[in-house]
Order: structure tokens, then sequence, then C-alpha cells
């Protein structure tokens, strides 16, 4: 019965074969993984609250993949209860929806951040930036004290038009007032018409404690600062979310 | 290439009847043991597939309907009911009450050192000892806004200067310098007189200047002899332990700058029982009242 499994040796002689055999395969477990996924209207959940990145967060999601912040940092609350516990409640794919690339980690060499905003106040984070030991002796994370270097605003319109074409719902007034947005949002006694009602839920301030230049480290403090806070969890249970 | 299977006259096993240089290879069976862990691995991975959510297009369910989400609700849950009696009492009581019933307090200290190393330590650090740069020491009685129960809870569970909570501490210290209240001279014989608190000043005539811009500007919230108010979270100046420092620049820095620490409002992210916990074990690290 088994007889054909013998004949291997056919195919092991015959490269063409071979080759066309071993596209078949491959084939079949791509098509397995990708095409449940177009008869699918979405597969992530739509969840009240979560919006795309400002101009400035935005700015500082792209220093936090520079700096390789992930290859340390997980932003990725997993559904496990000694997680639930430490860090609240579990991440749903939609809060990290306009993540190009997602940035859920596999390594914690630090804390999990994917409900870090909020916790601390912007000086710590400032502070904590600069010398992470004068704060957390026991930390073994390197200091980024050069962040506190002005910020390279010339190529927001870019980067949101960039995100924008990758399926990042940013309407064209958003790429147009890219620029300045992050202005907005960094000084909060600049003018901004208009940017609260673009950016639902973001924070304005002089995120480094300096309000006369916009920096790197305004950037990343206000992304640090919005994440995992866009979807209020005293509204919404798992069962709201749920897709049908 | 030449096949001629042939019997290996050592081993007694067929060879494969490949040659490469003169080297034969024998062709020696997988071992049974081996051979049928593997065909049992297969049947498993059938029937796990089965019962458990893997094939796309049929809902992802499986058999027996498991989701991570779906596993985690009910064990949360039977977590928060196993500990509800105590919380429960905890939430009831005041962080005095609490501790001053030995079962309630043990619960509280070792509960609250949790809540507090997983949400207080980074700026107020493991042991309570605070940090240079504006992140006050919970283990001393240097207290900003008080270390009574009450005080303590207030703080923790409005926070400082967050903007989210109506209740939250902390008013904001004027920028002498930089909203052109004082001189450049001024803020240099009010930092003086300061400094002459502790008997550090080395510009006396200065610090005799600074007195009258000190009764004038400084003295409705930090005292007349700088000894704090409470009230308005404004430090004690006549002590050794300053939040942002206490040498000169530092001083100069604050006066013409201001200085506003922030601290989360945690009643809004924590169970009333986890802030009377800590409360509980603030209180207990060193300075309560």
């Amino acid at each position: 019965m088994f007889r054909f499994l013998r004949d291997h040796g056919i195919i092991e002689r015959n490269l063409i074969l071979m080759g066309v055999l071993t596209l078949i395969t491959v084939s079949i477990g791509g098509l397995v993984q990708i095409v449940p996924l177009f008869t699918i209207e979405t597969t992530i959940e739509r969840v009240e609250g979560v919006r795309p990145y400002t101009p400035l967060e935005l700015a500082g999601r792209d220093i936090y993949v520079r700096e390789g912040c992930y290859t340390c940092h997980s932003q990725m609350v997993r559904p496990f209860r000694d997680e639930a516990e430490r860090y609240g409640p579990y991440s749903l794919a939609a809060e990290s929806m306009f993540d190009h690339p997602f940035q859920w980690g596999s390594k914690r060499t630090g804390p999990d951040l994917a409900r870090l905003g909020g916790k601390y106040s912007d000086d710590w984070h400032a502070a904590h930036l600069r010398s992470p030991r004068a704060l957390v002796p026991e930390s073994v994370m390197p200091p980024y004290a050069f962040l506190d270097r002005p910020l390279d605003t010339g190529s927001m319109k870019a980067r949101l038009a960039a995100q924008k074409a990758l399926g990042t719902p940013y309407t064209d007034e958003m790429v147009a007032n890219a620029a300045a947005d992050l202005e907005a949002q960094a000084r909060p006694d600049a003018e901004g018409a208009g940017f609260a009602g673009r950016y639902a839920r973001a924070r304005q301030g002089s995120f480094d404690g300096n309000p006369a230049v916009v920096t790197e480290m305004d950037a990343l403090v206000a992304y640090l600062q919005m994440l995992g806070t866009l979807v209020q969890f005293r509204d919404v249970t798992p069962e709201q979310v749920r897709q049908q | 290439m030449p096949t001629k299977v042939e019997k290996d006259s050592i081993t007694g096993r067929e060879t494969t009847g490949h040659q490469w240089d003169g080297l034969k290879e024998l062709n020696t069976p997988l071992p049974k043991w081996w051979l049928y862990v593997f065909y049992a691995c297969i049947a498993f991975a059938i029937v796990w597939a089965i019962i458990y959510p893997s094939i796309p297009m049929t809902g992802a369910r499986g058999l027996s309907g498991w989701t991570a989400r779906g596993a985690i609700g009910p064990e949360l849950e039977a977590e928060r009911q196993s500990r509800e009696p105590m919380l429960a009492k905890l939430r009831a009581a005041t962080p005095a009450q609490i501790a001053a019933d030995p079962a309630m307090r043990a619960y509280a200290l070792a509960g609250g050192r949790i809540a507090f190393a997983n949400n207080c330590a980074g700026c107020h650090g493991s042991g309570g000892q605070g940090a240079a740069g504006g992140f006050p020491s919970l283990a001393d009685d240097d207290w900003l806004y008080g270390g009574s129960f009450e005080a303590i809870h207030g703080t923790i569970a409005h926070g400082v200067r967050n903007g989210a909570d109506a209740d939250a501490r902390g008013i904001a210290m004027p920028r002498f310098l930089a909203d052109g209240l004082l001189t450049a001279p001024q803020v240099n014989d009010v930092a003086e007189h300061l400094l002459g608190f502790t008997g550090r000043a080395t510009d006396a005539a200065a610090a005799e200047r600074g007195a009258a811009v000190f009764a004038e500007n400084c003295a409705s919230c930090h005292g007349e002899k700088g000894e704090g108010n409470r009230e308005m979270g404004a430090p004690r100046l006549n002590d050794q332990v300053w939040l942002y420092g206490g040498d000169k620049a530092s001083i100069l820095r604050s006066v013409g700058y201001a200085r506003a620490g922030v601290m989360p409002d945690w009643a809004g992210k924590l169970d009333p029982a986890i802030i009377n916990m800590l409360t509980v074990y603030v209180h207990a690290l060193g300075g309560g009242e």
C-alpha cells in the first residue's frame, strides 16, 4: 500500500519534477495562511477610541524604532493572569492596527510598554531616558541623553503620506497640516488651529520640560505617554469588541 | 548514477545502492520506537487541530470553543472572587482602621508592597527612597502634603498636577525670573537668603537684601521662616532636604523657573482597596504620622 512512498527516488533524481512539487507544496502552505484573510472583511476588530498617531507621536515612534527599543521592550500584554495583574488589560489587536510595522516585540529585557501611558510623569520619562540609573538604580537600560537635540520635522508630511499609503486612515487635511500639528502638540501656546479636532484624546504639552525647542525627547515622550491610553477599558469589555 | 543494492558483509544490512568515490551508505531503517512516536505525534496534531481553534473559515473556534480571551476572563474573575472578602473589608475600612487591625494590616502591607513595586517604585524608588530631580522620598518624615493616613491617601488617589483629576494636589509656583516677577539680582539675593536658613550663605549683604524679597514673594506659601506649608504643598526650605537640589545653582533655577512635579491620579487606575493598602504601606515606610 505504501509502496509509492519508496519511489521518492524518482523525485530525487529528477530536478525539474522536484522543483515543481516543492513549489506546489510551499504554495499550499502559503494559500492556507493567506486566503482566509481575503474572505473576511477584516481580521481586526474595530475598537472605539483607536486613532492614527499624531505627527509628534509618529515621530516619537520612528525614534523608538530607530533606537531599537523593541529589542528589549515588548508592546503586548498577553491574555494571561500574571500579565493582566501587572500591566493591566491585555492588548487588543486594534491597539496596534496603525503600527507599520507593529512593535509587539518578542523579548523583555525591560518591562512591557503596551500600557505605559500615564503611569509616570513627563519629567520622569525625560529624566529616565537621559539617565535610567539615576531613577532606577538596578536598571540596565542605556542612557539616551542625546535625544535632547532638535527633532527633524521637515519630513513629517512625507511620513504621514507614507503611512497613508500603507492604509492608515490619515485624511488629506491631516497630511497637509502635519508640521503644524506637530508644533501644536509640542508647544501648548502655539497656534495649531484644529489639532484637537483632528486627533482625539491627544495631550498637548512640553514633554521634555523645555518648550523653546521641539526635540526628539519631546517626540519620544509624547509617544510613550499615549501608549495604551486610547481604549478606555472602563467602557469596553472583551464581549463588546468581539467580532461576529 | 549507478544503482546497485547489495548486502553489506559486516552489518548484514542492505546499502542504498549509491556510491560516492567508493563509499557506500547503509540503508538502515529508523528505530521502531522513533517511528511510532512520530506517527503518534501526527495523530495528536490532528486531534489537537480539531479540538482547539486552528482551522480558519470555520469560525476558528474548534470543538472545545476555547479562546485565550475566553479563558482569561473566568480565571481573573475566580482570582477576584477569592480575594474579594478581604478586599471588601479593606475597601470599607479607612487606612487608619486597617493599620490598627493586625489581620488587615498584614494583608495590606504584603499587597501594598507588590502594588508599590509595580506602580510607585519607578519614581519613588524600590524602597521609597526617592530620587534626585523631583522624586520625593517616602521613607522620611519630610512631607510635601502631609504624612497622615488621610494625607497620604489623598495624594495617592488624586495625584499631583496631572491635569486629569480635579482634586489633584499642587498649585503652580510662579516662575519669578522667567515671567519677570523678579530681576536676576533679586533672585540671587533670595537664593542667598534661602542658603542662610541653613547657615550656608556666602554673601551676607545679598542675604540681607533677599530677606525683604522673600517676605514679599515667598513667605505667603513657604512661611516666614521657610517652614513650608502642606496646604499648598510648599516645601520646607529651612532644612537640608531638597527635592530639586540644595546647591545654589539648583535654587536659582527653582526660584527663577519654578518646579512642578507631576503624579498620576491612581484612583482612576487602581481598586480603592489597593489604594488603601498602598496608603498603609507608604505610611509604614518610616515617615508615617
